[in-house]
């Protein structure tokens, strides 16, 4: 530096309030994605509430089915499943939503389940499957990207060369071909046991189908990094390969897998729920919304209510996702937004 | 040119052997349970459990394993469902594709051509309500589950409003395109809307931002300079650019619906396609035809991506030297 450099203000120095905290400020000012951040607070804090909902509210295990059993409607007993009127006459009609929280606020499915009391435990296994695969996702991407990036040779060619293939693998493909075979046994893998039926099962699927997406772009950020000054300092110091990944390199590539977090969440509860829908995904006793919307299938011109609810509560949680994710892209890679994204 | 298409016909020929042994391994290689019980489905007998042994060579080293699959699935051809006794899978995969293609191949003009006229609209209009309404069709599209859409829709136009507004919509159902094209066209129009929708507004989005860029290059100026139109600008220079970059996500979209969202969008709406062939085989835990499905469809995708690859190299030389 040939410039004279002014003395800086020795009393109260002002700090720079540092990348994370501007990010923080970016995205609360961000309308759109603080409007999102409040609908996902408020769709898990109510779904964590099923068990009380269901408790003391409803007074219903949505889990037992209540083939014969009866509700009040306007002061009424009513079976909760009528013999079908229509057909043959063999089938049974639950009934509909009644909007009295006590009694069957939705409705009932076919099996004289409360239905709102399933959609509240249905969204806790939804998000925690979402939440958890994302974050599974997430950090083995980082790791094996991080690792491939900063490896090179060998490493970075066999590595690179097994996400390929299962990036080119359809993914919803992938993932039937994981649950047909392991939802009959389970998966025992070393130290790793989970058992069939679990719910770990489609997080563990789903985590491992969408590695790629994280690790490929992660791996060329390092590829990156790799050749600049600062690492290469560290590098020429003796530091050894590990600690240069960690200290150096990660602190680097974290934003970016940050911004993955919510869309990787988003994309994981979508596969969730086909997979359940295609009946390989949760399995019952457990429910989630994928799986009320194939219980709703056969029901869908009697009571819309079963396939609608949980539909539109997946599109809202998934949409609060996408436009959070789309902020913290903002607040996290200013870059983005000047490069025309909309 | 002639090399850069041989190199990325070799490297997908690779990458479906890679699957095909990623497949084979998820199949035959899983610890836990007999595989043999696997594929003869649930409660086999003894003498089924014995052919299936005999059929893929369970009693023999690993590679011959291998190769005994790919003979059944691609060289004779002879996979047979054991759930359901005699049915051959391949030929069933052969009568469901054009069944599939029918609904993606309509569901892409759709929306490749909506997504292109929205984009470059929005493009034009840049900065007025057009923005944030592109962006809002991009992200319900994106988050919207496939299957759940498409009952949306069978709900509204097969219930009560049948009998009035959508009395000219037929029953979720297929009709084949050499038997009657008008009726082909009038049962894959729904499907085809539905599919179009989750995919139109990405598009839009996506060359939206591409126009804007491409608007502010050069060679735009240059064009201004000589006095070309703002319209002969907008879509013959720059969108002609901007088309490239959708291209190759095309081909990525197109090979994800064929393995993903169109297998939901014929179970909903009735379509005897590859995706309902496998949503069927699931239901039974069929495992050869699921076998089967897997392999031609992901095998599909693969050429598919070859191709869009090798097009794409075509329109943009720099690709070539990727």
């Amino acid at each position: 530096m040939s410039r004279a450099v002014a003395p800086l203000p020795t009393t109260e120095a002002r700090r720079s309030p540092g990348p994370w905290r501007t990010a923080v400020a970016d995205l609360s000012c961000n309308r759109p994605a603080t409007a999102a951040a409040v609908v996902l607070l408020i769709v898990v804090v109510v779904c964590l509430c099923a068990p009380l909902y269901a408790d003391h509210i409803a007074h219903t295990d949505p889990f037992q089915s209540h083939v014969s059993g009866t509700t009040v409607v306007d002061g009424k007993t009513v079976p909760v499943l009528t013999p079908s009127s229509t057909g043959l006459g063999l089938g049974v009609t639950p009934i509909g939503p009644t909007w009295d929280t006590a009694h069957y606020f939705l409705g009932s499915d076919n099996q004289g389940r409360d239905v709102m009391a399933r959609l509240l435990y249905g969204g806790r296994t939804s998000l925690f499957i979402g939440v958890t695969a994302a974050l599974l996702t997430v950090v083995i991407g980082t790791a094996v990207g991080v690792l491939a990036g900063y490896a090179g040779g060998a490493v970075d060619a066999v590595i690179s060369r097994i996400l390929d293939v299962i990036w080119a693998f359809p993914v919803y493909l992938l993932a039937i071909c994981l649950s047909v075979v392991l939802l009959t046994d389970g998966l025992r893998l070393g130290p790793l046991t989970v058992d069939a039926g679990s719910l770990w099962l489609p997080v563990v699927i789903i985590a491992a189908i969408y590695v790629p997406y994280v690790a490929r772009p992660l791996r060329g950020q390092v590829l990156v990094l790799r050749n600049k000054e600062f690492i290469q300092a560290a590098i020429g110091s003796g530091a050894p390969a590990l600690r240069v990944m960690r200290r150096e390199v990660l602190p680097n590539v974290v934003p970016t897998a940050i911004v993955f977090l919510p869309l990787m969440t988003a994309l994981a509860m979508l596969t969730e729920s086909a997979l359940s829908f295609l009946s390989v995904g949760v399995q019952p006793p457990d429910a989630s919304w994928g799986t009320i919307i194939e219980d709703g299938l056969g029901l869908l011109y009697t009571r819309p209510a079963v396939t609608i609810a949980p539909g539109l509560l997946i599109a809202l949680t998934t949409v609060a996702l996408n436009v959070l994710g789309d902020g913290v892209r903002d607040a996290l890679d200013p870059s983005a937004r000047l490069r025309g994204g909309v | 040119m002639l090399y850069f298409a041989l190199r990325r016909f070799l490297s997908a020929l690779f990458v479906m052997f890679a699957i095909s042994v990623l497949v084979f391994l998820i199949f035959f290689a899983t610890p836990g349970v007999d595989p043999a019980a696997r594929i003869a489905g649930r409660n086999a007998d003894p003498a089924t459990l014995a052919q299936v042994r005999h059929s893929f060579g369970l009693d023999r080293p690993m590679p011959v394993r291998y190769l005994l699959m790919m003979q059944h699935l691609l060289i004779d051809r002879d996979l047979e469902s054991f759930v359901n006794r005699g049915s051959r899978v391949v030929p069933q995969i052969v009568q469901a594709m054009p069944v599939t293609l029918s609904l993606v191949v309509g569901a892409a003009v759709i929306w490749m051509t909506v997504g292109i006229v929205m984009g470059t609209a929005a493009a034009a209009l840049r900065g007025t309500l057009a923005d944030p309404l592109i962006m809002l069709v991009g992200v319900v599209g994106v988050s919207l589950p496939a299957y759940w859409l498409g009952e949306v829709v069978n709900l509204v136009t097969q219930n009560r409003l049948h009998d009035t507004v959508f009395s000219w919509v037929p029953p979720p159902g297929y009709v084949e395109l050499g038997h009657d094209p008008g009726q082909w066209a009038l049962h894959m129009l729904f499907p085809w809307l539905t599919l179009a929708l989750l995919y139109a507004g990405i598009y839009a989005r996506l060359l939206r931002g591409e126009v804007v860029t491409a608007l502010g290059e050069d060679y735009v100026r240059t064009a201004r300079a000589k006095g070309l139109s703002e319209r002969r600008i907008l879509v013959r220079h720059a969108l002609r650019c901007s088309l490239i970059p959708i291209v190759s996500l095309f081909g990525l979209d197109f090979g994800a619906l064929v393995g993903g969202a169109a297998l939901l969008t014929e179970v909903v709406f009735g379509l005897p396609g590859v995706g309902k062939l496998t949503f069927d085989a699931l239901q039974n835990l069929d495992l050869p035809v699921i076998m089967g499905t897997v392999l031609y469809a992901a095998f599909f995708v693969v050429l598919a991506n070859a191709l869009v690859d090798i097009l794409y190299a075509r329109l943009d030389p720099r690709a070539r030297h990727a």
